[in-house]
């Protein structure tokens, strides 16, 4: 990871969880700064979902470090269920962890295009629904980090690119961090400063290009992974020259 | 006013009615019903307690059933036998050295039955004084945890990872229902406080779209139900406690039907 000056917002050294003695994951380390996007990629049961969970103090390490600097964290769960017995409108769930008033209510649902589901019950809402509703919330405390684990499952293909644009353009607005989850491997690497390949341990970390070259990303995901990133990058210089937002080249 | 003793059981319900509504709601949100069954029946064990050292009964059986409830979240960790197997573990375990210790007890007088299904009827002015100043310290203090209670209550890891402390807020909740049970027993009995407890929040459910609806009518369905319960026993002469559990049920049923008719507005 390139050294500067930012804030760092969470750091792991050398930690690992295990249950029922059983190690989930081994010596992970990782660190997350302002203004940031680290990403965490691995096929399933690698421990990306209990890495985040680590980070956050929801696992706890049971070797190795695990720091937090800051407190106003925004964290989107892989799954939610809701209990038919609780009755909760969106509006209720948006304030479920922090006072916000109406208006950043509203800003944030807007922004995840839900505000019109305001007064909806959450047990009313469609899965996608239900996912623009989780980042909307997770967002709209305006946190320092955000960890977001697979935020938009079930989110239809336009809105899959609409919100990792989103999610991209919240970190450079608001210049929090960013831990992200997601198997949309394309759309990830675009989106992402730095990339931790999980199966059970760090395989390999780094840019998006330099993960993707690498063998044991090769050897994890197949060649048409790295394919893949090629493609994309070449769309990528396309929607930059005309976008004009700035980027780095890498 | 106070010497009536029809007066006296319509201000302790009242009282019983303002706590058990908020808590019922979180006893169903957080499917918590057998475990306020379990420490009800924990509460005989508290009252035999209470006899046998010559104890305050509400301050024993607030005591024991929250023993039994430390007990419980220890266990769980320990063993790895389900959750609903471990409340009946302790349930039936402290009801049966209740009612041993009971046998015990031959030279004390004891009224069981009015243990097991309440006594409303003979509350007297301390009993109020307990309710209500117990009760009062049970809401401030749901109060101050509710935001991380409720919080926990929709996801443990989100409240976890967001700083508000779901664990303290469970074990204080925890404490709050061995504390509501020992202040209600007498009203309901123990057989039945879970009955109080439930069925008017979930009758509140049926005709809410939010949290804080669903407790105001949970509160206002317990309040309906003593009162109901406590002059339909006046008037036919029935047991006080079933008879306010019975009135619940009947609020419950008819909550029900007001409900699938709202529905089907919603669905053509």
């Amino acid at each position: 990871m390139e050294t500067n000056n930012k804030k760092t917002l969470i750091k792991l050294e050398n930690a690992s969880v295990e249950k029922n003695k059983k190690i989930l994951v081994k010596h992970i380390s990782l660190e997350v700064k302002q203004g940031e996007i680290v990403t965490l990629i691995g096929p399933n049961g690698s421990g990306k979902t209990t890495t985040a969970k680590m980070a956050l103090g929801i696992n706890k390490a049971f070797e190795g470090n695990v720091q937090r600097y800051t407190s106003q964290i925004g964290y989107v769960p892989q799954k939610v269920m809701i209990d038919w017995t609780l009755p909760i409108r969106v509006n209720d769930f948006m304030q479920l962890t922090s006072k916000i008033n109406s208006e950043e209510v509203n800003e944030a649902l807007n922004f995840t295009g839900v505000d019109h589901l305001k007064n909806k019950n959450l047990n009313e809402l469609s899965g996608g629904e239900f996912q623009r509703v989780l980042i909307a919330r997770a967002i709209a405390k305006k946190p320092e980090l955000l960890v977001l684990d697979e935020p938009v499952q079930g989110v239809d293909f336009k809105g899959e690119i609409s919100l990792y644009e989103l999610i991209r353009s919240i970190s450079e607005k608001t210049n929090c961090g960013i831990l992200l989850i997601s198997h949309d491997l394309h759309v990830v690497m675009s989106a992402t400063d730095y990339v931790v390949c999980l199966n059970g341990h760090i395989c390999c970390s780094g840019t998006p290009k330099k993960v993707a070259n690498s063998n044991q990303y090769r050897e994890l995901f197949g060649d048409r992974a790295s394919t893949m990133l090629s493609i994309y990058e070449h769309n990528h210089d396309h929607s930059h020259s005309t976008d004009g937002t700035i980027k780095k080249n890498n | 006013m106070l010497d009536d003793f029809f007066i006296r059981a319509l201000i302790a319900g009242l009282g019983v009615s303002l706590i058990t509504g908020p808590m019922g709601c979180f006893t169903i949100w957080r499917r918590l019903s057998f475990f306020g069954d379990t420490l009800a029946h924990s509460a005989l064990l508290g009252v035999t307690m209470a006899l046998t050292f010559e104890l305050n009964i509400p301050l024993a059986v607030f005591v024991i059933s929250s023993i039994i409830a430390v007990m419980l979240l220890s266990l769980q960790k320990k063993t790895r036998l389900p959750g609903d197997a471990l409340l009946g573990l302790l349930a039936h375990s402290s009801l049966a050295i209740g009612l041993v210790v009971i046998g015990f007890l031959s030279n004390i007088r004891f009224d069981v039955m009015g243990l097991l299904f309440g006594d409303i009827l003979a509350v007297n002015k301390v009993d109020i004084l307990i309710i209500w100043i117990g009760g009062a310290l049970i809401l401030i203090i749901l109060k101050f945890i509710w935001k991380s209670l409720f919080a926990a209550t929709v996801n443990y890891d989100l409240a976890e990872a967001e700083g508000m402390k779901p664990d303290r807020a469970s074990i204080i909740f925890t404490i709050l229902m061995a504390a509501m049970i020992a202040i209600a027993i007498k009203m309901v009995g123990l057989l039945l406080i879970t009955g109080m407890l439930i069925m008017p929040a979930a009758m509140a459910r049926n005709l809410s779209d939010n949290p804080s609806k669903m407790v105001v009518l949970s509160i206002v369905g317990g309040i309906m139900s003593v009162s109901i319960g406590l002059f339909a026993s006046l008037e036919f002469n029935s047991p006080s406690g079933p008879s306010i559990i019975t009135a619940a049920l009947i609020l419950f049923l008819l909550s029900l039907i007001n409900f699938r008719k709202s529905n089907k507005i919603k669905n053509y």
